[in-house]
């Protein structure tokens, strides 16, 4: 009996502790942005001029403003931290290097720093959804970006349509734009291609090449199914065939009994849909069973990773991905290589390595929002109107982007190249030569 | 399904099963003396890995706040991979296992539970999310048997087990920590009074399946790589393994893993790959249900002692 | 006994009334959604603890029954057509009898293979859930589950749901409360500490331990099915393996065999998750979730070694030893 009372007097003592951690909108999480230089200081106060001519002199800097709260969560832990470490390193890069140069400038003529919170949803919906919330009620941000897996964006869809606040998802699947009655949902925009342009170019190659029959294999998870899908749409649309399909889980390292299976069939290529974690551990064991037939994967490896780690076994693998990984074999004629180029000189002294096409998407959705930023300011009915009526023909890491009122993505095939890994190194393969390849 | 099928299954199976009896070859050491299933033993399998790693080439730790650049030849490093398993093993006796021998065994399952939950937040915040892993021992092309393809690590993984087994073995029967260590398990109170000092015959055999595990885990990452999380699941692998094997006898525990390995991979390649996993605790419950006589007959509890349970 | 007794009604009356004043007062939806979900982890967590602390059975798969819960009534609701209350109450029927049927076969194992057996049920649950996508959308999970509503009231916004939520929850409690002090519960305290002599006085342990597991498994099933309503979006990863020792943890904190400890379990174990995100996140960019990972396996192993009690009745008695030790001394 008094063990229970003692035990509810401390039930209810955490629960005044809540209530007396519930201020107003406190805020309790420290910015995680690089810690931002001193503001400047203080100008003497000059008298004022007289009414004469503007002089040509050099013009005043502008004054700072209130920072405007930007929302950001990815998966920086669990099985999509593959995706959400690249995603959050480049948001805070390039946090660092504008608010280095003093913010933005907003549509009131003051600079604005970027106070962006970020938060890690350890790939979990329920814990995206309690983060959204966070950011919408506590932080106040205008706007948010992040969810970098398919799952937790497709979560918070409700959550930011009822407070009516932006968000831009760094995941793939079609679900988190569309709705069900083929509407783009309202509040929701995405930077990275559908999972069907990529196997649209996987197709490309199939004819180019004759194969007629494929094997498909993929990661059990929202990206590898959406993927897997997508595969099976483009087939009955080019008459190929599936001769086989199964899955394997997330993080697992041994495919023999699948790889073992798929060679008693007749196909001609394999189709991987797997983030590096699992990609490169298959392609080694691909490569090590003795298979002959070309390996083609999705875009889920497009970082550098994938070719540590298979090393040689890399060798001869196929994909499309954005242009990223050869920005420097493009034509100069192509509208995104300065971008991109610039994009891989900024991440390489930042963090010393190349960047992946996952941070890229991360680049696309942060690039929009200080844009709109700019442009309207921190209003959240104002930063969607702007995102999807102003993002037309705008060059970014994952494409050039027009975003409509039926298209929230923006961007779709064209954006795409197939690369070859060949050397230890990305090669552009030209639709030409796709029958050459591997 | 040819031939070179069924043998590739096979293959693939019993190099997979090398691993699960290494790590049920840990739980069994351990079982035997101090009767506590040690969920944190597939830990020990990750961290030895890992240190061997770090040792013999260059690894950024942290998150990249932090760079290894030591190049250690492989055995040296595998060495100190195992010194380090051993090492945490003996602290996890000595802070989590030892202080709660007097609780019921449900507190020393949690104990362990969350020993090995800790564990893996520590590799995590160290290695990362990636998949790591070394050469292989012996570089060379994949051996071929009967149309089949076994990497030469595979043989390595393959012959580990059979040497720990017989090694085991020999140490159990003929040395005399080995036999002080049955003793302790058969009949702690006797043990006491020869003079054998049972609590510390359970830290020794805490080491020795750290150390075991250890080995698993660095002679298995140049075949399958290694991750921050495959702990749990090694772990859990091992224990069906070694139930399979009945419990006590290494021998066992090792045609257990083999058997087990076996099983799924034809379970996977022939049935169902998305059920991989599954079929690891289908064959537990089916092993449950042949030994207690019946899953679904109502018996008293004694029966899963009669049955060597 | 009669002072005590109002005491706690008073403490009672107290909780309620703090439970009910929280939205008002606070106003702000982030905080009420957190509440939220510590009332349906109370629910999660009081099955546990009387399966664990009472009837003295580890079970590693809880979660899986959340899982059923959430499927259930999303799948009634959405593909099925059925009223979402109807949803609902089918679905804790389904779960608590999925529970017995399970619990039969199960609860012939003992100690680690009845552990062993518990977390096997989860992963083979979690690989079905994203393995039959034709039924349970897959990994991608299951969207549109349409919000709770009886007549007139729409269980459509976090407010609502938060006093939904913490009234089932009190209920559930209640419920709770009623089987440790009724026969049932004495009959499985017996059989915790010795099921031998338990049986010889006449304890049919076998159906005590199968009853409570049942009732374990409804209270989960309805926390699935409020969860669904609550986020109108379900996934695998939400009930996988990792998330029931998440509520072992919960159910170790607030002690194992203490009916209201769960909701002090459930509060800590949440709460403590946030500060974690956002003091470590702080220092340590991104590094949170290790970091909460390695918190949590400590905590665990502390508590199951020094307090098995759980933290509050632990914590308590220890002070009171030490008292006691005092005054000795001194005495």
């Amino acid at each position: 009996m008094k063990r229970q009372l003692n035990i509810l007097l401390a039930g209810l003592g955490v629960l005044a502790l809540i209530l007396s951690a519930c201020g107003p909108a406190a805020t309790t999480a420290a910015p995680t942005t690089a810690p931002t230089p001193p503001p400047p200081t203080a100008r003497p106060t000059e008298p004022p001029k007289p009414e004469a001519a503007p002089t040509a002199a050099a013009p005043e800097p502008p004054k700072e403003g209130d920072p405007y709260v930007v929302g950001a969560f990815f998966s920086t832990t669990g099985p999509t931290s593959s995706l959400g470490k690249p995603e959050w390193g480049t948001v805070a890069m390039l946090t660092e290097h504008l608010n280095g140069d003093g913010g933005i400038l907003g549509p009131d003529g003051l600079m604005h720093k970027l106070d962006v919170r970020k938060y890690d949803d350890q790939s979990d919906a329920t814990k995206a959804v309690e983060i959204a919330k966070k950011l919408i009620e506590e932080d106040q941000a205008v706007v948010i970006i992040g969810g970098s897996g398919s799952p937790a964006s497709i979560a918070v869809i409700e959550t930011v349509t009822n407070a009516q606040v932006p968000f831009i998802s760094v995941a793939s699947s079609s679900a988190i734009v569309t709705a069900q009655d083929g509407t783009q949902n309202f509040w929701v925009f995405k930077t990275p291609q559908q999972n069907y342009p990529v196997a649209q170019v996987q197709a490309d190659w199939m004819k180019a090449h004759s194969v007629t029959k494929v094997a498909s294999l993929g990661v059990n998870n929202a990206f590898g199914q959406d993927s897997m899908v997508a595969l099976q749409t483009v087939a009955k649309e080019n008459g190929f065939e599936i001769v086989w399909e199964g899955t394997f889980e997330p993080r697992d390292t041994d495919f023999s009994a699948q790889l073992t299976d798929i060679q008693g069939t007749d196909a001609q290529a394999l189709i991987v849909h797997a983030t590096p974690g699992e990609g490169a551990p298959l392609t080694v064991q691909f490569r090590d069973m003795g298979f002959e037939i070309p390996i083609v994967h999705n875009h889920g490896i497009g970082n550098q990773a994938f070719i540590d780690t298979a090393k040689d076994a890399a060798e001869g693998v196929l994909f499309p991905i954005g242009k990223l990984l050869v920005a420097a074999q493009l034509p100069d004629s192509d509208p995104q290589k300065a971008t991109l180029q610039q994009y891989q000189s900024d991440y390489i002294a930042a963090f010393g390595s190349k960047p992946s096409t996952f941070g890229g998407h991360a680049w696309d959705a942060f690039m929009m929002v200080k844009q709109a930023l700019e442009t309207v300011g921190p209003d959240s009915a104002q930063i969607r109107d702007y995102l999807e009526a102003n993002i037309a023909n705008w060059v970014g890491i994952s494409g050039v982007f027009n975003i409509t009122a039926q298209d929230h993505t923006g961007i779709g095939k064209e954006s795409l190249v197939l690369v070859e890994i060949k050397g230890g190194t990305w090669v552009f393969v030209d639709p030409q030569d796709y029958a050459n390849v591997p | 399904m040819t031939l070179q099928q069924l043998a590739q299954y096979l293959l693939s199976g019993i190099t997979q099963g090398s691993i699960y009896a290494l790590i049920a070859l840990g739980f069994v050491t351990i079982y035997n003396v101090t009767g506590i299933i040690n969920f944190s033993q597939g830990e020990f399998a990750v961290i030895g890995a890992f240190v061997a790693i770090t040792l013999a080439q260059e690894t950024s730790l942290f998150n990249g706040q932090a760079v290894v650049t030591l190049t250690w030849p492989l055995p040296l490093a595998a060495l100190a991979g195992v010194v380090a398993a051993v090492l945490v093993g003996v602290l996890l006796y000595r802070l989590g296992i030892q202080p709660a021998r007097h609780a019921s065994p449900l507190s020393q399952i949690v104990v362990t539970i969350g020993a090995s939950i800790a564990l893996r937040g520590m590799v995590l915040l160290a290695w990362g999310t990636d998949p790591y892993r070394f050469p292989a021992f012996t570089q060379g092309k994949p051996l071929k048997l009967l149309g089949a393809v076994v990497t030469r690590q595979g043989v390595w993984v393959i012959g580990l087990t059979v040497v720990t087994v017989v090694g085991l073995f020999l140490f159990f029967q003929y040395t005399l920590i080995g036999k002080a260590l049955r003793a302790s398990s058969a009949n702690p109170g006797a043990a006491r009074l020869m003079g054998i000092n049972t609590r510390r015959m359970g830290l020794v055999a805490f080491a020795l399946s750290a150390g075991l595990s250890a080995l698993g885990g660095i002679v298995i990452t140049p075949l399958t790589f290694m991750t921050y999380d495959r702990g749990l699941m090694l772990a859990l692998k091992g224990f069906v393994a070694m139930i399979m094997g009945g419990l006590t006898n290494p021998f066992g525990a090792v045609i257990g893993g083999l058997l087990l390995g076996v099983v799924e991979s034809l379970a996977a390649g022939l049935i169902s790959s998305g059920y991989k996993d599954a079929f690891t605790f289908a064959v537990l419950f089916v092993v449950l249900l042949v030994r207690l006589g019946g899953l679904l007959r109502r018996g008293r509890g004694e029966a899963l002692e009669r049955a060597g349970l | 006994m009669k002072a005590k007794f109002s005491v706690g009604q008073l403490a009672v009356v107290g909780l309620v009334a703090v439970i009910a004043l929280v939205p008002p007062l606070v106003r702000n939806n982030y905080q009420v959604f957190i509440l939220t979900l510590i009332g349906l982890y109370t629910m999660l967590t009081v099955g546990l603890s009387l399966v664990m602390g009472y009837a003295g059975q580890v079970s590693l798969g809880h979660a899986t029954f959340y899982g059923i819960g959430a499927y259930a009534t999303a799948l009634l609701s959405a593909r099925a057509g059925l009223p979402s209350w109807a949803a609902l109450i089918v679905a804790v029927v389904i779960t608590a009898s999925l529970g017995y049927l399970l619990g039969v076969p199960m609860f012939r194992l003992r100690g680690h293979y009845l552990a062993m057996g518990t977390l096997g049920l989860n992963i083979i649950f979690s690989l079905i859930l994203k393995n039959e996508a034709e039924i349970t959308g897959g990994p991608s999970g299951f969207t549109h589950i349409p919000p709770l509503s009886v007549g007139p009231f729409v269980f459509d916004n976090d407010v609502k749901m938060y006093y939904l939520v913490w009234v089932a929850a009190l209920a559930v409690l209640a419920l709770s409360l009623n089987v440790v002090h009724s026969r049932v519960g004495r009959a499985l305290r017996a059989i915790h500490s010795s099921e031998v002599a338990a049986e010889t006085l006449g304890v049919d342990s076998k159906a005590f331990k199968l009853r409570v597991f049942a009732l374990a498994a409804g209270y989960a099933g309805l926390a699935g099915g409020l969860y669904a309503q609550a986020i109108h979006f379900i996934s695998p990863s939400s009930f996988d393996m990792l998330f029931s020792i998440e509520l072992v943890t919960m159910a170790a904190v607030g002690g194992l065999a203490s009916v209201w400890g769960s909701i002090f379990g459930a509060a800590t174990v949440v709460l403590l998750a946030q500060f974690i995100r956002d003091r470590l996140g702080a220092l340590m960019e991104g590094a949170s979730g290790e970091g909460e990972i390695i918190v949590f396996g400590l905590l665990l192993v502390v508590i199951m070694v020094f307090l098995p009690e759980g933290l509050t009745a632990g914590g308590l008695k220890a002070i009171r030893n030490w008292q006691a030790n005092r005054k000795a001394e001194s005495g």
